[in-house]
């Protein structure tokens, strides 16, 4: 809502600067989002939307000025030569181009800039600011100028300079008489009543104290009576509350008056004619949207019978063209304003082309109306037309402000229009709105907002904004609201946010909570996920979120063919996003390769939840999943060694992490077998499982997913876990053990076995015989090749002895080794390889 | 002179000449290895007569324990001279570059949620978590926003295939669901969560944002418990100074509703590019619960009362470490991410 200062104070006088101005507004619930200067200077501390260069109109240089005589220019036919009074007896001759300024002209009154003037250069795009010089044009000197709404930057408009109404005084300063800033309010829905010049004057009149102007108008003569002109049926009571027809004959139809076209233009309107310009004028002024029919169309499309108006719902496959020179097919949830002969407009959207004001329309049938938001927000959406009268509609209007609407209009149009009003108005209201009245407890009061408001000061802020207040008890008021306030709805609260607001947020006091405090709530899996996610920055990876919409093709790969139903957006804003996904997995590898581009080695996991159908339920699931990724070198190249021999991550580093992790967070039951997932390395890929439930896998990414997403240089190996089983291996809780105090024997071991024995094998059958006095047994070589019988492999283990109670003397350990030996000789067939490895 | 005076003095003359650890250990190993020549000297005792063996078994004995004392004095000034010697030649650059032992981070997001979090459990608020995908009922109606309400118009929505199911636009439905599931009892929780908003992706606006909603229901809540809580938050958060500015404004879900502003923390409320000359920065939206949304959740209004907050932690990161595009943080870009 664009609301230029100078029309606000029609209605409200107030001794605020701007700036105050802007910040009151904002307290009580009325942003200010941008504001426009037109030629006065923007105050300190306060550039809100205008950081762009304007001319400031100079008092001096800047004038209004009466045309005397328009002479031409002697040596060039398309220039003239205007010569303009500006007061106080002076008066210059200049040299112009405008085309609205004709030779032989008078009396006209327009915009003198002399020379010194800083403006906008009206041959320059972009925009630039200027200083006017005296000069000479053709021959003929010029010392001045007449504007353009472009130079004075209040418009794009190069064509014709600014033609004023005939009162305009002369010799005032421009900035005098039309200098003003125009700010631009975010209205919220519950302030859907400052939609208008008036609704906001309330608000600051409620805001300052200020005393609201009266704005009643009312023609002051009538002609013959509307009787029997027209009628007016409403079909749908619950669409339409409320219609009136007013008529007005005799009607003029021009161009407006220069001050009307001036205000719409700066509340963002485009100007017409007088009559359509009235009817938004008055919408802008006072909320209420208004339509012009012209009568005489209506009449012969009545043929000869009494014009009626009906109000209803379209029917199926009813056409209408509109204002805008559209055909259009009207849905059937629309509301439509018809005749006998069909739709002459669409309600509370936009009128017909064929009823509609022309030049020479002379009688006008007004419709000031109340049409019901929901069917106005509805049309608006099926028929895809958003207007200013639509927008007022849509955010509901009380009924009773058709009258004040008409009454205005009417008023206008026989002011600017020479239009003579029919006596009395069609007035269709079949259930008036009743007043909203509201009993008010103090005590409710202090119990919602935590400080006590004396009942003086509520009424008072109550009164302010025109609510009609009685005392019932010194504990009670009895509230009514005004007729121009929807918002106000049963219960206390909404009085509540007005006095709160009225009576100043700063002044209420912080407290701290004195409520008890709850129950205490237990979420085991949001403490398990903060474990999972430090003890994975701990593990040297960096945590991500990927976007949770995603598209099937970008995770086809990664997912089983049997996966569940997608979660599908209606309304996706790219074909890339189309679904929730299902994979963290495709998201987390996706963010490794984008980083790739710029990192060697990325590390990376996020937990995060996948969305998935369920069937025969309505609610989608939505589990959460822990994914990893790492891609590149194990070690950073650095200065110090050589880091020449680049190991690159693999399928035991992200092993690595997921054992780090259990250990980290104390997983019990974890193991891992071979795994078999669509995007995974078959030979390289695993099961993890806790409690011998599968828990996720991971591994290499196949290397025929890794080509097609262009990844042949990196092996990228990545994990998917489900969170709540990994949490299924959580202990209630975990044992100690105790340290040894005495020394530790360490002796190495190296078995030759059949490759297909698993080094988890060996591990186990090392640990079985070395029983709890080997504490140790820690894989450090594997070797296959040259030096090992073909089929077979070398693993070599670091063992540590340790009792814990003695230390153990060489003839122990070497009883115990032999043990060792012996049963991988024996269970395995192992080749205990040379001793003095 | 004995053999035993010559193996003594030959010894200890080989000694002296030692210049380094190696040779010193050469000399050790030479008399006290396996066949090294004093333990050969011992052994000797056996060979000789009876009566001669008393006097040379102490004689070796003390030649052995003297020249162990004088090898162990050799090598301790050996060593200790070459450790004088390396302090005076091993130099380091320091001014070289530093190995950086590889470390991972918490996103930005889940560390700010973490701040706000830890902010208000001090204050004894407690974490609620619940769905994103809603169906219109939590997400608007319960919310007091009947189908086609004005105020629907204030989020735009993603809508899915399943009719009345959509990606949910707040954290708000979180507040029916957690007074439904503790009602009576008083609630003072924070819900916090992922949204999501149908808009185009900019600088300043993303599909994808985490909110974090605060939640307080009971018999004694109220207006200054709000601002006095929200104004304890932010000091906590943006430091002790901060000054709350409190603005009327409009939800659907609370009456009175309002905007908390704090000062700007860059310029202090001088006015800068940051807070658009305003001098403040919008941080929060807050009211007092509706009444009608209470008696959705399971509570009599005119007995309980309540007050909600929601705010974004991306955007308060945003304003804390001056980040000027949103799309980084879902951009997960480790240049990005490791900064923080």
């Amino acid at each position: 809502m664009k609301v230029p200062i100078r029309w606000l104070k029609d209605y409200v006088d107030f001794d605020l600067s701007l700036e105050a101005l802007v910040n009151r507004l904002a307290l009580a619930g009325l942003e200010v989002s941008g504001i426009k200067h037109w030629g006065v200077p923007a105050p300190e501390g306060l550039r809100l939307g205008t950081e762009d260069p304007y001319p400031v109109w100079d008092k001096d240089k800047i004038i209004i000025g009466l045309v005397t005589k328009v002479d031409k220019h002697p040596d060039a036919d398309r220039l003239k030569l205007p010569t303009v009074e500006y007061g106080l007896g002076r008066s210059i001759t200049m040299v112009t181009g405008a085309p609205n300024l004709a030779v032989g002209d008078t009396g006209q009154k327009i915009i003198l800039a002399l020379s010194g003037s800083v403006l906008f250069d009206g041959h320059a795009t972009p925009k630039v600011l200027k200083e006017l010089k005296p000069g000479k044009i053709r021959g003929i000197t010029s010392d001045g100028m007449v504007c353009s709404g472009f130079e004075l930057g209040i418009s794009e408009d190069h064509d014709g300079i600014i033609i004023l109404d005939d009162d305009a005084p002369v010799g005032m300063p421009l900035v005098d008489y039309f200098g003003d800033s125009i700010i631009e309010l975010d209205i919220l829905p519950n302030k859907a009543r400052c939609l208008s010049m008036i609704g906001v004057a309330r608000e600051v009149a409620a805001m300052t104290g200020g005393k609201l102007k009266s704005f009643e108008h009312k023609p002051n003569s009538f002609g013959p009576a509307i009787t029997g002109k027209v009628n007016v049926v409403i079909q749908d009571t619950s669409a339409c509350h409320r219609y009136t027809a007013s008529l007005i004959e005799n009607i003029k139809v021009a161009p407006s008056p220069a001050f009307l076209k001036r205000r719409l233009h700066q509340a963002g309107m485009r100007p017409i004619n007088n009559i359509v310009d009235i009817t938004n004028y008055v919408m802008l002024e006072q909320g209420q949207p208004l339509h012009a029919f012209d009568y005489d169309v209506l009449c012969s499309r009545a043929k000869g019978k009494t014009p009626e108006i009906v109000i209803r719902f379209a029917t199926k496959g009813e056409k209408i063209k509109t204002l805008d020179g559209l055909d259009r097919e009207i849905s059937a949830e629309t509301l439509v304003i018809a005749d006998a002969l069909g739709p002459i407009a669409i309600a509370g959207l936009m009128g017909g082309a064929e009823t509609e004001v022309t030049e020479s329309t002379s009688r006008v049938m007004l419709e000031s109306a109340n049409f019901d938001f929901l069917a106005i927000r509805k049309a608006m959406k099926s028929m895809a037309l958003p207007s200013e009268a639509a927008t007022r509609f849509s955010k509901g209007i009380h009924p009773d402000q058709v009258i004040g609407g008409a009454n205005r209009a009417l008023q206008l149009m026989q002011e600017f229009a020479h239009g003579l009003p029919a006596e009395g108005r069609i007035d269709c209201y079949p259930f008036p709105k009743p007043l909203q009245v509201i009993d008010f407890s103090l005590a409710e009061a202090k119990r919602i907002l935590g400080i006590a408001i004396p009942i003086e000061e509520c009424t008072k802020l109550l009164t302010s904004l025109e609510f009609k207040v009685e005392k019932v008890s010194n504990e009670m008021l009895r509230v009514t609201a005004p007729t121009h306030r929807l918002d106000i709805q049963v219960g206390v609260a909404d009085l509540l946010e007005d006095i709160a607001r009225l009576y100043g947020y700063d002044k209420f006091p912080e407290t701290s909570l004195s409520e008890q405090l709850p129950p205490v709530l237990i979420d085991p899996e949001l403490d398990f996920e903060r474990k999972i996610k430090d003890t994975l920055v701990h593990l040297g990876l960096q945590e991500t979120i990927a976007y949770s919409l995603t598209s099937p093709e970008a995770e086809a790969a990664f997912l089983e063919s049997s996966k569940p139903a997608y979660v599908t957006l209606l309304n996706p804003i790219s074909s890339e996003r189309t679904v929730m996904r299902q994979s963290m997995m495709a998201s987390i590898v996706s963010l490794t390769q984008a980083n790739l581009k710029h990192t060697e080695c990325v590390k990376l996991f996020e937990v995060g939840k996948v969305y998935q159908k369920v069937s025969g339920q309505t609610l989608p699931v939505e589990p959460y999943k822990l994914a990893i990724a790492i891609c590149g070198p194990r070690n950073k190249p650095f200065w110090v060694e050589d880091s020449s021999g680049k190991n690159n991550l693999n399928f035991f580093d992200l092993k690595g992490i997921v054992e780090g992790l259990a250990s980290g967070v104390h997983l019990e039951k974890v193991s891992f077998q071979p795994g078999n997932h669509p995007a995974l390395h078959p030979g390289k890929s695993a099961t993890l499982l806790i409690r011998d439930k599968v828990a996720g896998m991971f591994g290499v990414l196949h290397p025929k997913l890794a080509s097609t997403l262009g990844l042949d240089n990196h092996e990228i190996i990545a994990a998917e876990f489900d969170l709540l089983t990994l949490a299924s291996g959580l202990p209630v809780r975990y044992l100690s053990k105790p340290v040894s105090r005495f020394p530790a024997a360490l002796r190495d071991i190296a078995v030759v076995v059949d490759q297909s024995i698993t080094g988890q094998t060996v591990t186990a059958e090392i640990q079985a015989a070395g029983g709890n006095v080997l504490k140790v047994a820690r894989l450090f070589d594997i070797y296959q090749g040259d030096r090992v019988p073909a089929g077979t492999k070398s693993l070599a283990f670091a063992l540590s002895y340790q009792a814990d109670d003695r230390t153990l003397n060489d003839k122990e350990v070497d009883k115990l080794h032999k043990k060792i030996e012996d049963r991988l000789k024996h269970v395995l067939k192992a080749q205990i390889r040379g001793k003095e490895v | 002179m004995s053999e035993l005076d010559s193996l003594k003095n030959r010894a200890l003359d080989q000694l002296g000449a030692c210049s380094d650890e190696s040779s010193l250990r050469n000399w050790n190993s030479q008399y006290f290895g396996k066949n090294g020549e004093m333990l050969a000297a011992l052994k000797k005792v056996s060979e000789l007569p009876p009566e001669s063996r008393k006097e040379y078994g102490q004689q070796a004995n003390i030649v052995k324990e003297q020249l162990s004392a004088s090898y162990e004095t050799a090598l301790k000034n050996c060593l200790e001279q070459a450790m004088l010697k390396s302090l005076e030649t091993e130099k380091l650059d320091i001014s070289l570059p530093g190995m950086v032992p590889p470390a991972g981070k918490l996103h930005l997001a889940t560390q700010t949620l973490r701040d706000i979090q830890s902010t208000f459990a001090e204050m004894g608020f407690q974490v609620f978590r619940s769905r994103e995908i809603e169906d219109d009922e939590f997400n608007f109606v319960l919310l007091n926003m009947p189908p086609h309400h004005p105020a629907r118009d204030m989020w735009d929505t993603f809508h899915t295939t399943d009719p009345g199911l959509i990606l949910r636009t707040h954290t708000s439905p979180g507040q029916i669901h957690v007074m439904r599931k503790f009602h009576p009892a008083p609630i003072r929780v924070i819900l916090p969560g992922m949204c999501y908003r149908y808009e185009a992706i900019t600088t300043r606006s993303e599909i994808m944002f985490h909110q974090v909603e605060g939640l307080v229901v009971g018999t004694n809540v109220s207006m200054t418990d709000l601002i006095g809580t929200i104004t304890a938050f932010t000091r906590k958060m943006f430091g002790d100074s901060r000054q709350v500015r409190i603005r009327s404004s409009y939800f659907p879900f609370t009456e009175p509703s309002i905007e908390v502003d704090m000062d700007c923390i860059v310029c202090g409320g001088k006015g800068c590019p940051l807070c658009k000359k305003t001098g403040w920065l919008e941080i929060m939206g807050a009211g007092m619960v509706h009444p009608e949304v209470m008696k959705n959740g399971g509570y009599d209004p005119a007995k309980y009362s309540g007050f909600a907050f929601g705010m974004g932690p991306e955007r308060i990161a945003m304003l804390r470490h001056a980040i000027e595009d949103i799309r980084e943080f879902w951009g997960n870009d480790l240049r990005f991410l490791s900064q923080f």
